[in-house]
């Protein structure tokens, strides 16, 4: 038994925090997409915030200062989007890209230009980054046979974003479900029409959702260069805001199946780093790691394609919204 | 104002004798979109406690003026008075704090939303829905007591009928306090049965003291159910009536502008052989339902044959199943005495069965594409425009263009002007040149005039009559009863996806109504 | 609705202010870099058009641009957004790959080579086919489905580079080098020095053979057809599930010629990530190039140009990494694509009062 939790437990820690930033990312994709806007853009915001956390918290030596540029950074993104997207009712997904390229560039090239560490920002300093935090009354809950174990292990000693986004989850929930602004959104996701008669200003939600991804890609970003990393260094986001989009799709859109598909890709990343260059017994060919890499954009593609369940976009996503004559 | 209309009798006695200001007063509404003058110094005066018809054709602008007291489009000129008082209304959610509130044709409900959250839209009652929904749930139950409108407020829209939609539309308008409801052809999708529920609920609402405006272009309706009617022809307001001292004929001709042209009888047709029959045909549409539920007819070389209907009543399924648009449920459909095997539109082409659809902008051209690529639309594998390798010739499409629009006098006739960019009635030219130009058989028409103006329509009608005459078969599918009883030489009047009735040329307008109200099924 | 603006004004001006637009901003992108945009903008075009290696280098560069422009202005052609060029050039250089190392001992180049490139064009075909497959039979989005096609790509590439293809005893993720490859434009006296090869002809040829196959052709009709109006396509008869398929198969087909540029031109052997995200700057060719091969192939000049001089830049000036002209991409995208309602509006404006 202790044998086993040995193996688990320091794999499902690993899995809370590489999920993390996908939690946070997929969220941000769920208020915009359920507002009617695609963001194929979350890698790129995430991105963007990851360097501007990274290259603040250097700078200052505070890692909050660093979040909070982080949220700037991304939010300017999204701004942007929601610019070209409900204003100019340019292509959203065009829109996307163009931010996921531009954010590519521009991150390389100022952390280059700025550090000149050869595209990396300066190692951050100990309050420059986020540290752990015991879980209150940890030595207590450790003693329970087993299970104080296991609570310990996987839920504690995490940083500040890893129970943030654990937090977010629910608040998302209950935004969407609970309040009169996500009644509102989702319903202009789904027919902005209705929304627009009922005297609501459709562009005003649509801001807000992307704006909210903005914020929540912001957050996702320092999480990566100043709480799993200590640094930021050219593409590190390396492509989670394409995951993130997948399990937004995966969770049919919905907060908490977004928790659920976010651990799982959490899970496999965390048990392939575990598996790297372990042999398959009896094979003797190291283990396919790629395999396991490529898992949930698989998963994706046969949800997308109906085969197992079926994922139902919100019906107006993707579609600039004009008054019909 | 310099607007000069006859018959507009003194609007400002209709304060009346109570001398309560009216419930909305309009005064030189102006809105114009592009060169379309849409309204053209409008005027109306609608009391509390009455219902008032607005009526006109397609396109005489009843839609936009409404749309404008709802807010969706801010006027260029003009005056709104509410309850007496000079109001602005910017947008929608002016006109709702008004009170004025509006049931859309296409209704603007959420599908996947339950009831109660459609309700409570825009008037959540607090920032929290908790709060809001016993409120809205208590106020659901009391106005289906008062107006008989009952929903589950439980449902799911995409689960309701259309009727029901409707109802959840109307309390949606109440729960947000509704005194100046407007209803935008409101019974276009309804059975006549619920058609008549809805008109007992618009006069409990009068009786309440609400003002209802009701836009339709059924005359049968505004006699039924309207205190007043104000009737629109070409943007404008040309009069003012007491439903009372009025007349359905009266009415009609001031829709139209003229004494409807005492049908200037056709020739009687010389029926030939029979070139298209279907048996027993089902059909359903993109959502899976069945539309279309086993009819069978048969249509001769050198007649019309008229299919008359309320819209929705399977009409579209059947001309998209004959002209090989959508697959058949089950059934045959014979040309010429052949049994045809499953074709697609291409392929009933082929064998010379051409259709003029129904929705013009939809199917009929392709708005961006140059007139001239729109004019080979369906034919472009056509040898006509292909030279060298077989390739398309840019020269050859200009030129077949320019042709057809000489023959079929469309307007600008200029082929690389965008398809778009035509007035409705050109388009409709356009397209009908180009389904005629290889003499096929058989045509198949659905709506042939909708959008397009009275000049137009005298084209195309003589068009048709003149193809039937040359001894080709026409099916003609429409919604305007006049149409059907100018140009049909037989009537099928079709009911809830079945044939409940056939007339003859020149049939009883009141028997056609009566059998295109399912009173026969 | 805005009034349309002329033809000449839609097709050239506009681009060209968007392609200002974009210069404008990435000048304040290399102040904010402490840079000199000027010396910046000097040492691009030196870079890029100083001289005949520096052509022939954007030459090459173009050579890619210009495929993956072409990929995906023909998709876009039938209404469909093909972000999976990508993906699809790397299958199309693992085919090139399985052809070359299997037959290279045993066939003549002469052989060996038109059949590595129809692998390329095959394997590329087919990993276009799959997502219009899936499209056009499941309905599941176009833009997602290749998008996961690219990392599954990347994925599939990585684990046979590293565990089945690789050379024995190396330690590169690489193939050992094939027998032959294509010959080099210098062969044929091309001045100077560099990896510009044949498959420039190619991409010629492809932006002729897609402008005739869309613009002169029924099918290439019925393909625009599809992309401006479905409806009208069942209206005519026009089988939009199979336009799709195909056009995203021939659009996979002609992201291959990437991997016939930089694999059989000059690499010679299957490497590790040799599209460099050609496929993605393909979205801003197309965007710029307005879909129609001639745009695509200025654009692709421009952004063969950008490429070449961007490395150049680097050298000269240290401080700004090639990445630079990434942000050059990103703002044409962005200007041209998502942005492009910002300067049209004000332009008809202008046009229609002068």
């Amino acid at each position: 038994m202790e044998a086993a939790l040995d193996l688990i437990v320091p794999i499902l820690a690993a899995t809370l925090r590489v999920a993390t930033p996908l939690i946070l990312a997929a969220l941000a994709g769920l208020f915009a997409e359920r507002s009617g806007v695609v963001d194929v853009g979350l890698e790129g915001k995430m991105l963007a915030g990851a360097f501007a956390a990274a290259a603040t918290a250097a700078v200052t030596g505070d890692v909050w200062l660093g979040l909070g540029a982080a949220i700037l950074a991304s939010s300017a993104l999204a701004l942007l989007h929601a610019f070209a997207c409900v204003t100019l009712r340019g292509s959203q997904v065009v829109s996307g890209m163009a931010i996921n390229v531009l954010a590519a560039g521009l991150t390389a090239t100022l952390a280059l230009a700025w550090f000149r560490q050869g595209g990396q920002t300066p190692a951050l300093p100990p309050d420059g980054r986020f540290q752990p935090i015991a879980l209150p009354g940890a030595q207590w809950i450790a003693e329970v046979p087993l299970l104080g174990r296991l609570v310990v292990g996987v839920l504690g000693g995490h940083t500040a974003p890893v129970y943030l986004a654990l937090l977010l989850v629910p608040l998302a929930a209950f935004v969407l479900w609970r309040t009169r602004f996500g009644l509102r959104l989702r319903a202009c996701g789904e027919a902005p029409g209705a929304v627009d008669a009922a005297g609501v200003s459709v562009a005003k939600l649509r801001y807000a959702g992307v704006m909210i991804a903005g914020l929540l890609c912001g957050t996702a970003g320092a999480t990566i260069s100043t709480a799993q990393g200590a640094a930021f260094s050219t593409d590190m986001t390396a492509g989670r805001g394409f995951i993130a989009l997948a399990a937004l799709i995966l969770a049919n859109w919905k907060p908490w199946p977004v928790l659920w598909t976010c651990l799982l890709f959490g899970l496999l990343d965390a048990v392939a780093i575990r598996l790297q260059g372990v042999p398959v017994p009896g094979l003797g060919v190291p283990f396919p790691v790629q395999a396991v890499q490529a898992l949930p954009y698989i998963l994706t593609v046969i949800l997308l394609a109906g085969f197992v369940g079926r994922a139902v976009a919100p019906r107006a996503v993707g579609i600039p919204y004009v008054k019909e004559r | 104002m310099g607007h000069q209309v006859a018959d507009i009798p003194d609007v400002t006695s209709a304060q009346g004798a109570g001398g309560a200001p009216p419930a909305i007063e309009c005064r030189g509404i102006t809105k114009r979109f592009g060169h379309v003058l849409a309204n053209d110094a409008v005027d109306l005066v609608v009391r509390r406690g009455s219902i008032h018809g607005v009526i006109g054709e397609n396109g005489a602008g009843k839609s936009t003026l409404m749309a404008i007291l709802h807010g969706f489009y801010p006027m260029d000129a003009g005056e709104i008075r509410v309850d007496g008082r000079p109001v602005t209304i910017r947008d929608s959610a002016d006109a709702i704090r008004l009170g004025i509130e509006m049931v859309h044709q296409h209704f603007m409900l959420v599908e996947p939303f339950r009831v109660i959250e459609n309700i409570m839209l825009g008037a959540e009652g607090g920032m929290l829905l908790a709060g809001g929904e016993a409120a809205a749930r208590a106020s659901l139950a009391r106005l289906g007591r008062d107006y008989g409108l009952v929903v589950d407020p439980d449902a799911r829209i995409g689960d309701l009928p259309v009727g029901a939609r409707q109802r959840v539309e109307i309390l949606k308008a109440l729960h947000r306090g509704a005194e100046i409801l407007i209803l935008d052809e409101p019974t276009g999708v309804l059975t006549p049965q619920e058609a008549d529920d809805l008109f007992r609920v618009l006069r409990a609402l009068r009786d309440e003291g609400k003002a209802v405006i009701l836009i339709t272009h059924k005359l049968r309706e505004v006699m039924a159910v309207t205190d007043r009617v104000s009737v629109m022809r070409g943007g404008k307001m040309v009069a003012h009536r007491e439903t009372a001292k009025t007349s359905a004929a009266e009415l009609g001709e001031l829709m139209i502008g003229r004494r409807p042209a005492a049908a200037a009888r056709p020739a009687p047709a010389t029926p030939g052989p029979e070139l298209l029959s279907v048996q027993d045909l089902r059909v359903r549409d993109g959502a899976g339902v069945e539309r279309v539920r086993g009819v069978s007819l048969a249509l001769h070389a050198g007649e019309i044959l008229g299919i008359a209907g309320v819209a929705g009543n399977g009409q579209t399924e059947l001309l998209e199943a004959l002209s090989g648009m959508r697959r058949a449920e089950s059934g045959t459909i014979r040309l010429r005495g052949e049994v045809l095997p499953p074709c697609d539109a291409a392929a009933m082409r082929g064998r010379g069965v051409a259709h003029v659809p129904e929705d013009r902008l939809r199917h009929g051209l392709v708005a961006d594409f140059p007139a001239q690529d729109t004019a080979i639309l369906g034919y472009h594998g056509d040898p006509m425009w292909r030279r060298v390798l077989g390739l398309i010739s840019n020269r050859a499409v200009e030129a077949h263009a320019a042709g057809l629009m000489a023959t079929h006098d469309v307007r600008p006739a200029a082929p690389r002007l965008r398809s778009s960019l035509f007035s409705g009635g050109n388009q409709q030219k356009l397209i009908m040149g180009r389904e005629l130009e290889r003499a096929p058989d058989v045509l198949l028409v659905g709506q042939p005039t909708r959008g397009v103006d009275i000049g137009g329509i005298e084209a195309i009608h003589r068009r048709l009559r003149a193809w039937r005459d040359a001894g080709k078969a026409v099916l003609m599918v429409s919604v305007e009863l006049d149409e059907i009883l100018a140009l049909s030489d037989r009537i099928l009047v079709m009911f809830d996806g079945r044939i409940v009735g056939e007339l003859p040329a020149g049939a009883d307008e009141r028997q056609l109504g009566l059998l295109m109200a399912g009173a026969h099924a | 609705m805005t009034r349309p603006l002329p033809r000449w004004a839609e097709l050239a001006l506009l681009p060209l202010l968007n392609l200002v637009l974009a210069m404008a901003v990435s000048a304040l992108v290399v102040l904010a870099a402490g840079q000199s945009p000027t010396a910046a903008l000097h040492a691009l075009a030196i870079g890029s058009f100083g001289s005949w290696d520096a052509i022939g280098f954007t030459l090459f560069y173009a050579t890619n641009m210009a495929f993956a422009g072409l990929a995906v202005a023909i998709a876009f052609k039938a209404g469909l957004f093909n972000i999976g060029v990508e993906g699809q050039a790397a299958m199309a250089g693992l085919g090139i790959a399985l052809v070359c190392l299997g037959l290279d001992a045993s066939l003549p180049a002469l052989l060996l080579l038109p059949l590595a490139i129809l692998g390329s064009a095959a394997f590329g075909a087919a990993w276009g086919y799959v997502p219009g497959w899936l499209q056009a039979r499941r309905g599941s989005h176009v833009v997602i489905t290749t998008i996961m096609f690219n990392f599954i790509a990347a994925s599939l590439m990585v684990y046979l580079l590293v565990n089945v293809l690789i050379q024995p005893g190396q330690m590169a993720p690489e193939t050992r080098r094939f027998a032959t490859g294509l010959a080099a434009l210098s062969s044929f006296g091309f001045p100077g020095r560099s990896p510009a090869n044949v498959t420039l002809i190619l991409a010629l040829l492809a932006a002729f053979v897609v402008w005739v196959l869309v613009w002169r052709t029924p099918w290439g009709y019925g393909l625009r057809v599809v992309g401006s109006n479905p409806e009208a396509a069942r209206y005519a008869g026009i089988d939009e599930g199979r336009r799709i398929i195909v056009v995203m198969a021939i659009s996979g087909a002609l992201a291959a010629g990437i991997a016939v540029n930089e694999i059989l031109g000059v690499h010679q052997k299957l490497i590790l990530n040799f599209t460099g995200g050609a496929g993605f700057t393909g979205i801003a060719v197309a965007l710029m190039g307005r879909n129609h091969p001639v745009g695509v192939l200025l654009a692709a000049l421009l952004f063969g140009a950008l490429a070449q001089g961007g490395s150049e830049l680097a050298f000269e000036m240290p401080d700004l990494p090639r990445d630079m002209v990434v942000v050059v991409q990103g703002l044409i995208i962005l200007f041209t694509g998502a942005l492009g309602a910002l300067l049209r509006a004000p332009l008809a404006r202008v046009m229609a009062r002068g």
